[in-house]
């Protein structure tokens, strides 16, 4: 019997059913599991994705392209294939796909994490026969701390900033990451200011019903933002820019699964890094696809042939499958990308790096 | 251990000097003596000796992880940091309120010395008992102890800066005292005495290191305000010659009296009161033998008759720290050469005498010492000292005044075959190379290599080696031939031991050939041609 999806230039493909998991290339017919760039890319016809997800997604592919919805756990039947999304906690309205045809079930996870999050819903496991798993942290050195345990971190690195009179700047996607940090911490510390990239998806998540703390943008042309109370969250490439300059006297930490590793922090440059990260970590990874009862797994973007292997060797049918999905790459690369400036329209999530 | 650690973590999070005083000065204010006494020891690079292979280290953390060994290996790959690495596959470890309260000294005492003559089930045992006992941080320092190594990007001027402010002494006799190293408790005291000690007796003088000349020599002024010398391919070494004994010591701060016992024995009638700073050779009848003769007998803590045969040595001296017990590194380089003369030392090459006096070279002109340095490497010698006549005797590494003036390295064209993920700061990304040239068609090893790029050029290099890889052999990478680098090297010599037939001194990359292709690299007859028109070793300056 022929697989559900094939690997084809244009992306994953359901030949069944005649549509794509987050095509890299525009295609007539695609459904997205999030609107993170590497996996939606504006250009499209016509877009499924999950009801939680829209506004996000319309935020980043701009367009006026036909974006349907489906609910969690909702499905539908495209040319015979059925269809549903299911929460993979990831950022808002992140979703596994779940595609069935003949009795056979391949879900595509996207990217996901098990940890709780208070700006999108808990990941949800499902079976399946063929699991299709991101493995951006998939070696056994990542392993995440409490969210809570971080948050009071990176409350008492304000806390410390403040008393010296320095501005706190975190580092993080504009798209989920932000948000999520900015639910976590303590807005009674002091003010929370975001870069426009952030500023923008703050909108969209507070459009789709999610609560955030009072979080002040930056005005334009603004010469001198706050007086070092504040908690500043940019997007990872302003790291060195003049924007940063805006607010005095600061310091700089990123919020990153990366910074586990303490070669990639000082490559950075950062005195400090929070462990904080959107994407499951190995435990995470192995308890998702255990959960799914998959007896096939495939292995995307991150540590693919090494989780590929482990699996193998743990009684699975296993093999990476080389998609175009990045996941959160590696902080390189930072050094050959201008600065992102207030109103500048790059993808901060691509601008943050090459593809791992 | 937690105070230890935690000082080795603030350390590691600032590149401030300040900021690294501080947490030195904080440390050592609150340390007992005997955990600072091993703490000073770490931080100047002292190494504990390992205990462990890292082997079985990697076998037990895999095992207490639960993960095959070929990922934790994986993993190093990423990490590009042995102890690191196995600090974050173990599980979870004690939370920090319940953490061993010993301290450094005695995490030593127990866990570190035993491992040396224990057998491997013990070793595990005690391997296994500390990781239970450690937090995860903590857990990463203990390993840097047992494997070895413990830098952490303080120098020894700083810790003794630190010590100094400490004690309330001035800088320079804490650097002094430091020399030599710190035993236990008691040394650490003596650190502190208001007055000169007993033990300064045979200590050395920090070492003035010279840097490398990257400016057109013209641009020193005159040439006849500088001291020229051959630069020896030796060891660095002080002979400390007080009251009743001699002691010779390396630039590493390590006793090499028993290493070079003739040295020692003719460097006794030199009167009391004298210290020399000059270079260790490995020579016969004035012929050089070669830095690789000399390191075998560095290499031994005891000299056999059989190896005093096989390598003689000489000392040849080139500066005069203390006259008749006076310390004159303050005095001008012209009048402590002018001393340094009056010793009456034979000036090298002088046939079988212990211990000589490097010649000057002084000229005139740069064009007649250009002249001179082109004739080095045929010497066997590495190029030209410039040392400032006017300047004292420094401490460590100030530039302006003593300059290496090297050989022009040789250079070819290389082509890059192999990649592997760096460590430290370049962890995770392809960072060292090994390089190839042409033999017969196809491309043949040569060399490793890996700094001379730039932080940007290692991305993109790292970015090109992931597209274009044909295998991969754990955290080595086999490439399609397609980056091309200059590299240069020291010497070349032939070599039974390397597949090409060639051995490559010092390899580092200079540029990165963006306009060469694979085919237009070197071949291996081209390093032979560079063999054949240097001349042997041995050749007599």
């Amino acid at each position: 019997m022929a697989d559900l999806l094939e690997l084809t230039p244009e992306g994953l493909y359901c030949r069944q059913g005649d549509f794509y998991v987050d095509p890299w290339r525009r295609v007539p017919r695609a459904v997205v599991t999030h609107a993170h760039a590497d996996h939606a890319r504006p250009g499209c016809d016509r877009y499924l994705c999950a009801a939680r997800g829209k506004l996000v997604l319309r935020e980043r592919i701009g367009g006026a392209a036909p974006i349907d919805t489906l609910r969690f756990g909702e499905s539908i039947s495209i040319n015979g294939v059925t269809v549903s999304f299911h929460s993979a906690g990831h950022v808002l309205g992140s979703a596994q796909v779940r595609i069935e045809h003949a009795g056979v079930a391949w879900v595509v996870t996207g990217d996901y994490k098990l940890q709780a999050d208070p700006t999108c819903d808990p990941f949800e496991h499902v079976e399946a026969d063929v699991f299709v798993t991101e493995s951006t942290f998939g070696l056994p050195i990542y392993r995440w701390a409490e969210p809570e345990t971080v948050a009071a971190a990176i409350n008492a690195w304000w806390r410390e900033n403040q008393a010296a009179g320095r501005t706190s700047v975190i580092l993080a996607y504009a798209l989920g990451k932000a948000q999520r940090i900015a639910a976590l911490v303590d807005p009674s510390i002091g003010p929370i200011v975001a870069h426009g990239a952030v500023m923008k998806m703050v909108r969209a998540y507070r459009d789709s019903g999610v609560r955030l703390p009072p979080i002040d943008g930056v005005p334009p042309r603004a010469r001198r933002v706050g007086d070092g109370r504040a908690l500043v969250i940019a997007p990872p490439s302003v790291a060195g820019s003049r924007w940063l300059r805006l607010f005095g006297e600061t310091r700089v930490a990123p919020a990153s699964g990366w910074m586990t590793v303490r070669g990639i922090r000082r490559r950075r440059g950062c005195e400090r890094g929070f462990i904080l990260s959107d994407h499951a970590d190995f435990p995470g990874l192995l308890t998702a696809i255990e959960a799914s009862r998959a007896r096939r797994v495939l292995v995307t973007h991150g540590a693919s042939e090494s989780l590929a292997r482990l699996l193998r060797e743990r009684g699975f049918d296993a093999a990476p499958l080389a998609t175009r999905f990045t996941g959160e790459p590696p902080p390189d690369g930072e050094g050959d990308a201008p600065p992102a400036d207030e109103g500048d329209e790059r993808d901060p999530d691509i601008a943050d790096g090459a593809a791992a | 251990m937690k105070a230890f650690a935690s000082l080795y973590w603030r350390l590691d999070a600032t590149t401030s000097t300040t900021e690294k005083l501080a947490a030195l000065t904080d440390y050592f204010h609150a340390a007992p003596d005997d955990d600072a006494a091993c703490a000073v020891r770490l931080l100047s690079g002292g190494r504990q000796s390992r205990g462990v292979s890292t082997t079985l280290l990697r076998q037990w953390a895999s095992e207490a992880a639960g993960i095959p060994l070929w990922l934790l290996e994986e993993c190093y790959a990423q990490v590009g940091d042995l102890a690191e690495t196995l600090a974050l596959v173990l599980p979870g470890g004690a939370p920090p309120a319940a953490t061993d309260g010993r301290g450094l000294a005695a995490w030593i005492r127990d866990t570190i010395e035993p491992l040396r003559d224990a057998d491997d089930a013990r070793k595990q045992e005690i391997v296994r008992d500390a990781w239970r006992r450690l937090g995860p941080e903590e857990r990463i320092v203990w390993h840097k102890l047992i494997t070895g190594g413990c830098r952490v990007g303080v120098s020894r001027t700083l810790v003794a800066k630190a010590l100094a402010e400490v004690a309330g002494i001035d800088a320079a006799v804490m650097t002094h005292r430091l020399m030599g190293g710190i035993g236990d408790a008691d040394d650490y005291r003596r650190l502190f005495s208001p007055e000169a000690t007993e033990a300064d007796s045979q200590r050395p003088y920090p070492f003035f290191l010279a840097s490398a000349l990257d400016e057109p020599a013209e641009s020193l002024g005159p040439a006849t305000e500088w001291q020229v010398e051959w630069k020896w391919d030796g060891a660095r070494v002080q002979i400390v010659r007080r009251g009743g004994g001699c002691a010779v010591w390396t630039r590493g701060e390590e006793l090499a009296t028993d290493s070079f016992p003739e040295i020692a024995a003719d460097a006794a009638a030199l009167p009391a009161g004298t210290v020399l700073d000059g270079e260790l050779l490995a020579a016969r009848e004035g012929a050089l033998l070669g830095f690789a003769a000399l390191s075998r007998r560095i290499g031994r803590r005891r000299a056999t008759k059989k190896v005093l045969a096989d390598i003689p040595c000489v000392f040849v001296a080139y500066d005069l720290l203390e006259d008749s017990g006076h310390d004159i590194r303050g005095l001008p380089l012209g009048e402590r050469r002018r001393r340094l003369e009056a010793v009456g030392l034979p000036v090298f090459p002088s046939g079988d005498a212990r211990l000589q006096l490097s010649p000057r070279l002084d000229a005139d002109t740069w064009a007649d010492l250009a002249a001179a340095r082109a004739t080095a490497r045929d010497r066997g010698v590495e190029g030209l000292m410039l040392k400032r006549l006017s300047s004292p005797y420094g401490t460590g590494r100030t530039r302006g005044d003593w300059w290496k003036w090297k050989t022009e390295p040789l250079e070819i064209d290389a082509v890059l075959l192999y990649a592997q993920a760096g460590h430290g700061r370049r962890a995770g990304l392809h960072s060292d190379y090994t390089l190839g040239v042409w033999h017969d068609g196809r491309l043949v090893t040569i060399a490793k290599a890996y700094s001379g790029l730039t932080d940007a050029e290692i991305v993109e290099v790292d970015r090109i080696v992931r597209a274009t890889t044909l295998e991969k052999h754990g955290p080595v990478r086999i490439c399609s031939p397609t980056l091309v680098f200059q590299l240069a090297f020291e010497g070349v010599s032939r070599s039974t031991r390397h597949k090409a037939g060639v051995a490559v001194r010092f390899p580092r990359i200079v540029r990165w050939r963006r306009d060469k292709q694979p085919a237009d690299a070197n071949s291996l007859a081209d390093l032979v041609a560079l063999i054949d028109a240097a001349a042997s070793p041995g050749a007599v300056p």
